[in-house]
């Protein structure tokens, strides 16, 4: 149990009557990138919002680590702190993209923060923009302060939601290299959500599909790619449609 | 003009005792309002619970309530066959004094307030609180993160707050009773010289009340300060 970070067990969540999400079972390993692919609608950003802890489970049971397991209420302050989200569409706040990576840092009141978020800055390519108002900056440019004020906090776990979703190949290349290195380097674990199921090839070493809030199969992601046991795998990894 | 320059240069004692009044008064309502309203505002924009569109209603009607009718209010409920000034309890102002006038403007201010930060705060992306919780916000982090966003139409809240009682005249009139030396200010001084005929003097203080709220108003767009900024 010591090097899984997620453990759910017959997790599910529902607004309403509308149940978007049912895992019988599902295990995320410390220090891997985490694929999950599935056509839109299929529950995998809600997946993410429950990893996250912004919401919790209507049903089942979600163990983080050996020191958490979801109980109805929100998880506490210092379990949230070790996760946290790129999302698809970053909302920055309205100041400059040094205030914006240091967020993170301010209200941890944390002791470096220059320090801190100038590396952040340098690793995304972002430093010498570091007093940038946020809001002129194109898409790569905020993605990429998405993912910085994200890394600056040191999560043990980042999720992922789409992250390239809309960005131009060159954004997406040195998305992906800050991802890969970030896992590599830090050991950081990884679980990144995406319909390309080319980008989940090039970065996980894992992958789930997600069909109509349940997972259809997981596999390594060799296997989940050229040998899949589920034929709707299979023809969503080929391109095809498979409702 | 010319007397109200010279009233002010050589600080008339009487018109500096009314100006000390005028602004002792709307300063205090004002804070507040403001303790009030951006809490209120930032609830009302950002919960959604039973109930909640009867409040805001309420809030509009608010804003737009008659100053007089705030007066006759406070003045039935503070005077002493009234039922709050009937306790005689030490927190509970006198009816015809500084503090009495406080509760009057406040009433009358703090649902511009709360209604403002509503707006502002609802204008913010509602998918802001989710990343900055996400980062790791509490709650009240993630609402001032929020207000922040929102600090443009937050502090119009509160130079329309501002703006609603400095030259409110009626309830200051019925419950201060424009007494002199005690509750005189400018705007019951304004309506009293007019009365007299004495409209030099009127107008000199009609001068002063405005070069006191364009002065205030600058200050509160200094706080604004960058927001301004494309």
């Amino acid at each position: 149990m010591n090097n899984v970070v997620y453990h759910l067990e017959k997790v599910s969540k529902a607004y309403g009557s509308r149940e978007v999400l049912r895992v019988g079972f599902l295990k995320i390993q410390q220090g891997e990138i985490f694929g999950i692919v599935g056509p839109s609608g299929a529950g995998k950003s809600t997946l993410l919002r429950l990893l996250d802890f912004l919401e919790s489970p209507t049903s089942g049971q979600l163990h983080f680590t050996n020191c958490y397991s979801s109980n109805g209420s929100r998880a506490p302050l210092d379990v949230r702190r070790r996760v946290t989200t790129v999302f698809q569409r970053p909302v920055l706040l309205n100041t400059s993209v040094y205030g914006n990576v240091a967020y993170g840092l301010k209200i941890r009141g944390d002791k470096e923060v220059r320090r801190k978020v100038e590396g952040a800055l340098e690793q995304v390519g972002l430093l010498d923009m570091a007093t940038e108002r946020a809001r002129f900056l194109s898409g790569g440019e905020a993605q990429r302060v998405a993912l910085a004020r994200a890394m600056v906090i040191e999560p043990e776990v980042l999720l992922l939601d789409e992250p390239t979703a809309n960005l131009d190949p060159y954004n997406v290349g040195l998305i992906e290299d800050i991802v890969a290195d970030l896992n590599r380097e830090r050991g950081t674990t990884i679980v990144l959500v995406t319909h390309n199921v080319f980008q989940a090839k090039r970065l996980a070493q894992r992958a789930a599909l997600l069909l109509e809030g349940k997972v259809v199969e997981v596999a390594p992601v060799q296997d989940f790619f050229e040998a899949p046991r589920d034929p709707r795998t299979a023809a969503f990894v080929r391109g095809e449609m498979v409702y | 003009m010319i007397q109200a320059i010279q009233l002010i240069i050589i600080r008339d004692p009487a018109l500096m005792q009314i100006v000390a009044v005028s602004l002792r008064v709307t300063g205090t309502a004002l804070l507040f309002s403001t303790l009030v309203g951006i809490p209120l505002g930032s609830w009302l924009g950002l919960t959604r619970f039973l109930g909640r569109r009867l409040v805001i209603a309420l809030l509009y009607t608010g804003m737009g309530f008659p100053p007089v009718v705030v007066g006759l209010f406070v003045y039935l409920m503070l005077s002493r066959s009234g039922p709050l000034g009937s306790l005689e309890l030490s927190l509970i102002p006198r009816l015809f004094t500084v503090n009495a006038m406080v509760v009057a403007q406040v009433i009358i201010s703090f649902p511009l307030v709360a209604g403002f930060t509503m707006a502002a705060v609802m204008g913010v992306d509602p998918n802001l609180r989710q990343q900055v919780l996400s980062l790791g916000a509490t709650n009240l982090q993630a609402t001032l993160a929020i207000l922040m966003e929102a600090r443009l139409g937050v502090i119009v809240s509160i130079i329309a707050g501002f703006g609603s009682i400095i030259s409110e005249v009626g309830a200051v009139m019925m419950v201060g009773g424009n007494i002199e030396s005690a509750t005189r200010v400018l705007t019951t001084a304004i309506v009293l010289e007019t009365s007299k005929g004495n409209f030099d003097l009127a107008m000199a203080l009609g001068i002063i009340l405005l070069a006191l709220s364009f002065l205030a108003n600058v200050m509160m767009l200094r706080l604004q300060g960058r927001a301004f900024e494309p």
